[in-house]
């Protein structure tokens, strides 16, 4: 016979307001099964937990029923008491009339009637529940870091420095991503390169680290603390053992004209090259778009000059797998496309340019060696306009919903580095709102304003057009004038949206985490877990979480760095035991759960099995490895049998909860 | 403030007008802008506040060429052009003065004018 313990929560006046909560304990004090049925302020509290644990002690039950907010704060609590007094924490189950039933209802009679339901649910499921045991898995002690940004270098120094294995993959030639290609940071104006290259060349000396460049990750198998997966290192053309980085291939190589993506297309390239000159790891790559060696046979410039023998023209791809405890994702961010705002005149016009292309434009080793001069002649810009909010804050379609929020700072920078540079240059800022909060911030767009005289007008640009004599009409309104302006202008620079990198959502299918809308990895809480994901054992930083400047990705690194090394500490891991198991006697081999599983912890084997008249046959049967199950449930629902259960939820127990409800 | 009036141009425009996050880039696009005494992004405030009397009465209403340029480019999906037809509308439906007389057409004649084009303003500009 069951013992069950029934305990009503107040939440103070969360629950009590709303519910009945006296009434709600006398009623399920009637049901079947229950010997005590208590209510009480704050059950999560030390006391509240004592009144568990002395009932269990007292009235040696064999199931507990707390009535109280979600599992997802308090189940954990409430199954450590029962454990400490010697329950087993999987006869605890948790009746949710706080989320589901006080703070959604205002009439206190139906709230009271609904909290007595799903308690009677409750009950009825604690009636059906089994002792569950726990089992360990080992932690693999290495940690994985998909993309090479400032964010993936911070990341990976970090687990470094706790004295665990580290591997980044980034997918282009050179670890530095977008910070690499900005010329001064704010709010301090210190050069990007001065304070990014000494990290990377950090990440690339410490032994703990390993950097695969030009490599992605094409297929992730396993669980927290025990990944498996497969790194595709793509062909480079060269032997990076073997590659000095001197250079000289990509000096003689005959194909000049590749756009430069690392200078924004604002120059060219060779087919062989190093992207830039602090590029880490110092290694020549070979573009096959463009070799007229690898598309038909015809060349070989490279390979001749290369005094280390590192050209390989017969490399391919190789793949590479290694198993790793932990994951972080550091995808990072791109501009958006800018096709689709036709008014702006980016498509045709080469005056008109992107703040990124700005960057590239403005620095000492982009195309005009760090002299700004428009891409059209090549003539210093003396009367610049820079418009805020292109595809940020849209919903038009053509762009993004949210505010891509480094724009206001990037554009307060550019403007006050051209004032600083070229007095005789007007700025214009157009801006909708100007939003700058953080440390020194508010105060450094000020001082644009107020020391560096750019001109900041309230309005939008409406339409930019290209004139015959080089100039460029800006056409825009001066909302707090009231005025629609004219601006004869020599250079347009747009403030695009920032979007997460394209790489992302494959990546989030294979890592099986959840992304929103616009693609941006999801955290596991917005407010209480920012840096983990909602998988167990992947972990978020940067920018693929959401917009994010360069003191904020660098301090999410570390917060992700350091929940990384939390689980790389353990030995072991207590995995959930709410875990699928199959009846071997109704499974029909139909593979129907396989197909489902999203962990692959499903597999198939032939089995003996004694058949009438002394007979035998071999059948094909599903089982479940334990240890990979996450327990959600998907087979339990696609088998057509009914051979698949879940532990702590199985088919009987929903069905009881189900009836005790319908009741 | 016209709390009918305004219902009745929020609901014939189709326009949440409460979208607007006041950007002023229909203002900027807008071809009419020096003729006009409200321009598109005061007639989506303007809406906003239940200011509707100054819009029927001013000239702007018959100023705006419904080339949805404004409509093209808003970023918040605002329509400000739907907000003045909505307008011009309510202007129409209260029968008020003619905005248009017959003498007017011959002088405003040419090739390229098309019929329906006079058709369509005796329509919305007169009684």
């Amino acid at each position: 016979m069951q013992r069950i313990g029934v305990f009503v929560c107040h939440c103070g006046t969360n629950i009590a307001a709303t519910v009945d909560v006296k009434a709600v304990a006398e009623a399920l004090g009637h049901e079947a099964g229950v010997v005590i049925s208590q209510d009480y302020q704050y059950m999560c509290s030390e006391s509240g937990q004592n009144l568990v644990k002395n009932a269990i002690k007292e009235h040696k039950l064999t199931g507990v029923v707390v009535c109280s907010c979600s599992p997802r704060m308090h189940e954990n609590t409430f199954r450590k008491a029962a454990a400490s007094a010697g329950l087993n924490p999987y006869l605890v189950e948790i009746a949710n009339i706080r989320e589901q039933c006080s703070w959604i209802h205002k009439d206190i009679a139906s709230a009271t009637e609904k909290a007595i339901i799903l308690g009677r649910a409750a009950i009825a499921k604690v009636h059906l529940n089994t002792p569950l045991t726990s089992m360990e898995s080992p932690v693999v002690k290495r940690a994985l870091v998909i993309g090479g940004g400032i964010a993936g270098i911070q990341t990976a120094l970090d687990i470094a420095e706790a004295g665990f294995e580290v591997d980044i993959v980034e997918k282009e030639p050179t670890i530095g991503g977008k910070m690499a290609q900005i010329d001064k940071t704010f709010p301090t104006l210190d050069c990007a390169a001065c304070i990014l290259t000494p990290k990377m060349v950090e990440a690339s000396q410490n032994e703990k680290i390993t950097i695969h460049s030009f490599s992605e990750v094409s297929d992730v198998k396993g669980f927290v603390g025990n990944f498996t997966v497969t790194i595709k290192k793509k062909a480079r053309y060269v032997d990076e053992t073997k590659c000095t980085g001197c250079g000289l291939c990509t000096e003689k190589c005959p194909m000049k004209k590749v756009p430069n993506e690392f200078n924004m297309g604002l120059d060219n390239r060779r087919a062989v090259y190093i992207p830039f000159a602090q590029a880490v790891p110092k290694v020549a790559t070979i573009d096959p778009n463009y070799c007229m060696m690898l598309k038909n046979g015809k060349c070989g410039v490279c390979s001749k000059v290369c005094s280390a023998g590192a050209i390989d023209y017969k490399q391919t791809d190789r793949f590479v797998e290694q198993k790793y405890g932990a994951i972080v994702v550091a995808t990072g961010f791109n501009p958006i496309k800018l096709d689709k705002y036709d008014e702006f005149a980016y498509s045709y016009c080469p005056d008109v340019v992107t703040s990124l292309e700005l960057e590239r434009l403005m620095n000492a080793a982009g195309p005009n060696g760090g002299t700004l001069l428009r891409p059209s002649d090549k003539t210093h810009p003396h009367t610049i306009v820079f418009v805020q909010c292109v595809g940020s804050r849209c919903d038009d379609g053509k762009g993004k919903q949210y505010c891509s929020k480094i724009c206001c700072m990037y554009t307060a920078k550019h403007a006050m580095l051209i004032r600083e540079k070229y007095p005789d240059t007007e700025v214009y800022v157009f801006y909708i709102d100007v939003r700058t909060p953080g440390k020194n911030f508010d105060e450094f767009y000020r001082r644009a304003v107020e020391q560096y005289n750019v001109h900041y007008i309230k309005g939008m640009v409406g339409k930019v057009s290209p004139k015959a004599d080089g100039k460029i009409d800006v056409q825009a309104s001066d909302l707090l004038a009231g005025e629609q302006l004219h601006i004869n202008a020599d250079m347009v620079v747009l403030a695009a949206a920032i979007e997460p990198d394209k790489t992302a959502r494959p990546l989030a299918t294979m890592l099986t985490t959840q992304m929103d809308t616009n693609d941006f990895f999801t955290e596991a809480h917005p407010k209480l877990r920012p840096v983990e994901s909602a998988t167990a054992g992947i972990f978020l930083s940067g920018a693929c979480q959401g917009p994010k400047d360069i003191p904020e990705t660098v301090a999410q690194a570390s917060a992700a760095a350091a929940k990384a090394i939390g689980l790389l500490c353990k030995n072991s891991i207590t995995c959930n035991p709410c875990v699928a198991h199959s009846d071997e006697l109704m499974c029909n081999g139909c593979s129907a759960c396989e197909k489902v599983c999203p962990y692959g912890a499903i597999t198939y084997q032939d089995k003996e099995f004694r058949m009438p008249n002394r007979t035998t046959a071999v059948r094909r049967v599903a089982s479940v490895n334990p240890a990979v199950c996450q327990g959600c449930g998907a087979c339990t629902v696609a088998c057509p049998s009914g051979a698949m259960d879940l532990n702590g939820f199985s088919n009987s127990q929903i069905m009881a909860e189900v009836d005790a409800i319908c009741k | 403030m016209n709390k009918n009036l305004k219902d009745w141009i929020d609901i014939t425009s189709g326009v949440n007008v409460r979208k607007c996050m006041r950007c002023g880039k229909c203002t900027a696009t807008c071809p009419s802008y020096n003729e006009m005494e409200y321009h598109p992004h005061q007639f989506v405030y303007m809406v906003e506040r239940g200011e509707i009397e100054p819009l029927i009465n001013s000239e702007s209403l018959y100023k705006c060429l419904t080339c949805f340029v404004c409509v093209e480019r808003c970023p918040r999906n605002v329509e400000p052009a739907k907000v003045v037809e909505a307008v011009r509308l309510a202007a129409v439906r209260r029968q008020g003065k003619n905005h248009l007389s017959a003498e007017q057409i011959p002088p405003a004649l040419d090739d390229d004018m098309p019929q329906q084009a006079i058709v369509t303003a005796f329509r919305k500009y007169t009684k």
